[in-house]
């Protein structure tokens, strides 16, 4: 894709599943460049915890389901570039090992006002809690354990589908 | 054939990633499928009972126990998901 084509129609998508850290400035320019017709670009990063129901985090691991992952994020990138009119969106997410404080997720939207693509991102982001197949384990001071799912991720969700 | 694959703690419990059963009348859907598995061992009922959250996927998409399943399927069985 280059900056000149026409990002409008259909809506461009990239989903990157990577075991690479990747540095979210350089992800933001190369996205502004690539959005330069759309008006608004709106992004969120999540960072990996150093503190998790109250015990220091040492270290993470992310297993995937690969191919699914693939699959499920860009059917909820899909839906989301049409219900909020977003002319394109990436999510970059990381599996393997990981350090607190390190970039796990990314997403970016492009669109013409910023209302949408604020609200693009921070609906991919709760499809992607609760439906992307990703599971977090954490190295505590008492050994691993995984990370169980949190009730406000799908209450966060769920409210999606009330909305027209 | 029908795969079954297990992730994350289901994986780790049952120290197997993959479970594959010859399709017949039995396995028609992805209940009838983790009924099968359930019946494996102790160890596959204990991990798979039904009183922990799990979820199903149907060829890599989020299914329903009812969801019916054909020779060739690849299903998945794991707990609810915890990216991002």
């Amino acid at each position: 894709m280059t900056p000149s084509q026409d990002l409008r129609s259909p809506a461009y998508i990239e989903i990157h599943i990577q075991a690479e850290a990747f540095k979210p400035g350089e992800e933001l320019d190369r996205w502004c460049a690539l959005s330069a017709g759309a008006g608004a670009v709106a992004s969120f990063v999540g960072l990996v915890r150093d503190l998790n129901l109250g015990d220091p985090i040492s270290s993470l691991h992310l297993e995937h389901y690969p191919g699914m992952t693939e699959k499920v994020l860009h059917t909820i990138c899909e839906q989301a570039c049409s219900r909020w009119l977003v002319s394109s969106l990436s999510v970059i997410h990381r599996f393997g090992d990981l350090l607190p404080s390190e970039p796990i997720v990314m997403v970016m939207a492009s669109s013409a006002h910023r209302g949408n693509a604020f609200l693009a991102c921070e609906c991919v982001m709760d499809y992607l809690k609760t439906q992307a197949p990703f599971w977090k384990r954490e190295q505590t001071q008492s050994g691993p354990r995984w990370v169980e799912a949190r009730d406000a991720d799908a209450k966060a969700a769920a409210r999606w589908e009330k909305q027209p | 054939m029908i795969t079954v694959r297990y992730f994350a703690a289901l994986r780790e419990a049952l120290g197997k990633d993959t479970d594959q059963f010859n399709y017949d009348d039995a396995l028609q859907t992805v209940g009838a499928v983790l009924e099968y598995c359930r019946a494996q061992s102790t160890l596959h009922a204990e991990t798979l009972a039904s009183t922990k959250p799990m979820r199903a996927a149907l060829n890599q998409t989020l299914t329903a126990l009812e969801a019916s399943v054909a020779d060739g399927d690849e299903i998945a069985f794991f707990p609810p998901v915890t990216g991002g």
